[in-house]
């Protein structure tokens, strides 16, 4: 008897405890109930810049400083290719594809584009114009 | 003898007979027009539905389920070009000569050429092809029917496209030159099969 009574007052406590820590913490979804629906947060938008954007240190996958929702890559196509591709960037001038990502580095083509490289979004990312949610303290 | 004569009298049988039969033969032309003619065109609008394009599993699992992720399929606005905007002609006798056309993919539909997505991929090449070229020699006559090249406002392109566009145009190039695969994916090796069939733009080197 005693012990059912040490044990429910100590299940009492933690939950006491754990209630008021709920009303501490607040995630980044806010302190809403799990069914409750939260307000969405603000569309941003794709940062389209000319000229790119900076490396914020040295070996970064240069950012995208365009909108890609209409590119696709599949199996068997990559849009990317449209202007990226070794003889098609002069026209379109846009950077061409590093030539690391070639197994042929002296005659990159889009025939010797490593298929582990394929995935352009896998390492290349767009920016959107969104306040950032927690403070960035990333350095140089 | 004049003409007072005639007054009052009956027409022969034979004329009565011929005032019928005329009047029957014209009110059965006129409703047999009607029909013949309302059905026609009703079943030349019914075969560039939708619904029924994809009412063939190869249409709906392959370049159906493809164009679903385009902007032809959703945008903001909500305009949309389904499969017979781009693929049948607006003016009658091209419309009439697609839709003899296409009794050969009913052919192959019976023959099951692509029943499959496997055998699908494999023939794409060949039928990504029979579109860029057809679209090149109708200079992109189905992407203009929306698309008028007086009515685009460059100002209120991106930079780039702008300045493609005027390009473009100046070079007297049509729409498909560059906009291939924009409803569809593309088949594998588009570019060298483009490039062999002269339907690649040139790269214009400074």
């Amino acid at each position: 008897m005693k012990k059912i009574i040490t044990v429910s007052a100590a299940t009492a406590f933690l939950l006491g405890a754990s209630v008021m820590a709920v009303a501490e913490i607040k995630s980044l979804r806010g302190d809403l109930p799990l069914d409750a629906k939260p307000k969405p947060p603000a569309k941003a938008r794709v940062i389209s810049q000319t000229g790119g954007f900076k490396r914020a240190w040295k070996q970064q996958p240069p950012l995208i400083p365009h909108r890609i929702d209409k590119e696709r890559i599949t199996l068997n196509e990559n849009s990317c290719l449209r202007c990226h591709a070794p003889d098609t960037y002069k026209a379109e001038k846009a950077p061409m594809i590093s030539r690391t990502h070639f197994a042929d580095p002296q005659n990159p083509s889009d025939a010797n584009l490593m298929r582990n490289r394929w995935f352009c979004n896998q390492c290349h990312v767009p920016q959107v114009e969104a306040d950032p949610l927690v403070e960035n303290v990333f350095g140089r | 003898m004049s003409t007072e004569d005639f007054e009052g009298s009956r027409p022969g049988v034979f004329r009565r007979v011929w005032k019928y039969l005329a009047n029957a033969v014209l009110l059965t032309g006129i409703v047999l027009g009607v029909v013949l003619w309302g059905g026609f065109n009703w079943a030349m609008e019914a075969t560039n539905n939708e619904a029924f394009c994809i009412s063939c599993h190869e249409m709906k699992n392959n370049v159906y389920e493809e164009y679903t992720e385009t902007i032809h399929y959703m945008n903001r606005s909500g305009v949309r070009a389904t499969c017979a905007d781009c693929h049948v002609p607006k003016e009658w006798i091209h419309k009439v000569v697609r839709k003899i056309q296409a009794s050969r993919e009913l052919y192959h539909k019976v023959m099951g050429t692509i029943s499959t997505r496997e055998k699908f991929l494999e023939r794409r090449p060949e039928l990504a092809l029979r579109v860029w070229k057809s679209m090149k020699a109708t200079d992109s006559r189905e992407c203009r029917n929306c698309h008028g090249e007086m009515y685009m406002d460059f100002e209120k392109q991106t930079e780039r496209a702008a300045e493609r566009h005027e390009e473009a145009f100046d070079k007297g190039m049509t729409c498909i030159d560059c906009h291939k695969g924009i409803a569809h994916q593309l088949p594998r090796g588009w570019k060298e099969l483009a490039k062999k069939n002269g339907l690649m733009p040139t790269a214009t080197e400074e």
